[in-house]
C-alpha cells in the first residue's frame, strides 16, 4: 500500500521532528502542548509493541503445543505428550503474565488488537488440551481461572507490603468464542490422524462433539462478533469432512480391512489439506 | 431443551443490547453536531464575517445539548469498557472536538487546549477519571479544523477581509509544526495528517495572492514564503 518513508523509519521522522523543533518558536503554547502530546503517544505505541510482541511468541509456543498434541494419537503413552504440553503451556501462561502486567490499570479493550491473535491461539491448545483429557469443551471461566498471576511487589514496597500482589488475565469472551471456532479445525485434523491409525472409536466422538459445538456456534449466530460469523464457514467445513467421514468408517468399516481403510483416509487428507491453509 | 451444555458454555454476553442504545444516543449526537456545524458554516457567508461572535454564542448554546446527550451515552455502558465501545462514538465526537476547536479559534484565534475541548463537552480528559477525550481524537478533531480553515482563508479574501488569511497561516503553520513533533503511527491519524500539507499549501497560495498585490495590509514575514 502507500506506505511513506516515515513509517519505514520512525527515528528519521524523529529527527526531523528534532530539526524542526529549532524553527519553531519553543515557547509556543501550541509547541509546547504538543510535546505533551508526543511523549503520550509514544508512551501509548510503545506499550502497544511491546503487546505486540509478547503477543506473537505466546502464538508461536502455543502452535508448537497444538503440533505436539497432534501427536497424542500415535504414541503409545499419550500422558507423556499431555504431561510435556502441559509443562509449555505453562510458559505460554507466563507470558500472558507479562501482558497482564502490561494491562496493569489500563483499559484492556483499548490495546486489545495487540494481543488478540496470540490469546486466540492459547485458547485453541489450552481447550485442545482439554478435550483430550475429557471429551468435553473448556469453559471461558476455567480458562480464566488459570490466568492468576502472583507478582512479588517491585522495589522497598516489600517492607511495607510482605507477599505477592494478584494480577489476573481476563479471556474475552469474543476471543474465546475465535479461539473455540480454531479448534474445531485442530480436532477435524485429529479426526483424520486417528482414523489413519485405525482408531475408529474418536471419529464418531468427535463428530459428535463437533455437532454440538457447530449448533451452539449457530445459536449465537450473528448476534456476536463479526469475525465469529466468519469463521462459521470455516466451521461447517471441518464438521462437513469429520461427518464424510464418519460415514465412509460406517459403510465401509465393515468391508475393508483395517489396513486399508487407513489408505483411503491418508488419501482424503491430502485432498482436504490445500483448503486447509489457516491454522 | 436442545440447548446442550455447550451451547450454553457458548453462549456468552456480547453487550448485544449495550450496543443498541449506545447507537441510539450516538445518533442524537451525531444530529446536535450537525446543528452546531450548520451554524458555524454561516461564518462562510460573505455577511457572515460580522456575526462570527454571535454564531459562536449560538453554538455554544448548542454545545449544552450535547453535554447532557454525553451524560446520557456515559451511563450505557460500564466506564472501564470505554475502549470496547470507542468506535461507535469515536467519529462523533472527533467532528465534536473539530466544533469545540473552530469555535475556540473563532473566538480568540488560538488553539483549543484538550482540557477545554473536554469542559466544552462536559468530559474528562485522563482515562481513569471516565468518558475521556482520547488524545488522538483530539487530534483529528484539530485536522479537521486545519482544513475548515483553509477555506476560511479563500473565503475572507472574497468576502473582502484581508488580514484574516494571515493571521490563518500563521496559526496553520504554528500548527504543523506541532504536529510534526509526533511520531506517527500508520494509522487513521497519520492518513488525516497527512492532508493537513494540503491546508497549508492552499493557505500560502491565498497570501502569496494578496502580498504580490500589495492587499496584505500588515506586511508579515509569514508573507512573501
Amino acid at each position: 500500500m502507500n506506505k511513506r518513508e516515515g513509517e519505514a523509519c520512525p527515528r528519521k521522522n524523529a529527527d526531523s521532528a528534532s530539526d524542526r523543533d529549532t524553527n519553531a518558536n519553543p515557547s509556543s503554547p501550541v509547541i509546547a502542548a504538543f510535546k505533551v502530546f508526543q511523549q503520550e503517544l509514544d508512551t501509548k505505541h510503545d506499550k502497544y509493541e511491546r503487546l505486540v510482541k509478547i503477543s506473537r511468541d505466546v502464538t508461536i509456543d502455543s502452535k508448537r503445543t497444538i503440533f505436539l498434541l497432534h501427536r497424542v494419537t500415535s504414541v503409545p503413552d499419550a500422558e507423556d505428550v499431555l504431561k510435556e504440553a502441559e509443562v509449555k503451556l505453562d510458559g505460554v501462561r507466563q507470558k500472558i503474565g507479562q501482558i497482564a502486567e502490561e494491562l496493569r490499570g489500563e483499559d484492556i479493550y483499548q490495546f486489545h488488537r495487540a494481543f488478540t491473535p496470540g490469546i486466540q491461539e492459547y485458547v485453541e491448545a489450552v481447550s485442545f488440551l482439554h478435550y483430550i483429557r475429557h471429551r468435553s469443551l473448556i469453559s471461558l471461566e476455567e480458562i480464566n481461572a488459570r490466568l492468576v498471576f502472583m507478582r512479588a511487589e517491585k522495589g522497598g514496597a516489600e517492607t511495607l507490603q510482605p507477599g505477592a500482589q494478584v494480577l489476573t488475565f481476563h479471556v474475552t469472551p469474543s476471543d474465546y468464542l475465535l479461539g473455540v471456532a480454531d479448534l474445531t479445525g485442530e480436532l477435524m485434523r485429529m479426526c483424520i490422524s486417528s482414523v489413519g491409525n485405525g482408531d475408529i472409536e474418536t471419529p464418531f466422538q468427535l463428530s459428535q462433539f463437533l455437532r454440538q459445538i457447530h449448533d451452539g456456534f449457530s445459536y449465537i449466530g450473528n448476534t456476536g462478533p463479526y469475525e465469529v460469523s466468519k469463521k462459521l464457514h470455516t466451521l461447517r467445513q471441518s464438521l462437513g469432512k469429520v461427518e464424510d467421514a464418519c460415514y465412509a468408517l460406517r459403510v465401509r468399516g465393515s468391508e475393508i480391512p483395517k489396513h486399508m481403510l487407513a489408505d483411503v483416509f491418508s488419501s482424503r487428507t491430502t485432498l482436504m489439506d490445500p483448503e486447509e491453509g489457516v491454522v | 431443551m436442545w440447548k446442550n451444555r455447550i451451547t450454553i458454555t457458548l453462549t456468552v454476553s456480547f453487550g448485544a443490547s449495550l450496543l443498541q442504545d449506545i447507537r441510539k444516543v450516538v445518533q442524537t449526537l451525531e444530529q446536535a453536531a450537525r446543528e452546531i456545524l450548520t451554524v458555524l458554516q454561516s461564518v462562510h457567508q460573505p455577511s457572515g464575517f460580522k456575526e462570527i461572535p454571535s454564531k459562536c454564542a449560538r453554538a455554544r448554546e448548542l454545545f449544552c445539548t450535547v453535554r447532557t446527550q454525553i451524560t446520557d451515552l456515559k451511563t450505557k455502558f460500564p466506564m472501564e469498557q470505554y475502549y470496547r465501545f470507542h468506535e461507535h462514538w469515536r467519529f462523533v465526537l472527533q467532528r465534536l472536538a473539530f466544533l469545540a476547536a473552530f469555535v475556540v479559534y473563532l473566538e480568540s484565534e488560538t488553539l483549543v487546549t484538550r482540557e477545554e475541548v473536554a469542559r466544552i463537552l462536559g468530559i474528562e480528559v485522563v482515562r481513569e477519571k471516565g468518558f475521556h477525550l482520547d488524545v488522538e481524537d483530539y487530534l483529528a478533531g484539530v485536522l479537521i479544523m486545519a482544513s475548515e480553515l483553509s477555506r476560511l482563508a479563500v473565503n475572507s479574501v472574497t468576502a473582502g477581509d484581508y488580514t484574516r488569511p494571515l493571521r490563518i497561516s500563521n496559526f496553520i503553520n504554528e500548527l504543523d509544526s506541532g504536529f510534526r513533533l509526533l511520531n506517527l503511527k500508520n494509522d487513521p491519524l497519520r492518513k488525516r495528517y497527512d492532508g493537513l500539507k494540503y491546508d497549508v499549501k492552499k493557505i500560502e497560495e491565498v497570501v502569496y495572492d494578496l502580498s504580490i498585490r500589495g492587499l496584505a495590509k500588515e506586511s508579515e514575514s509569514g508573507g512573501d514564503k
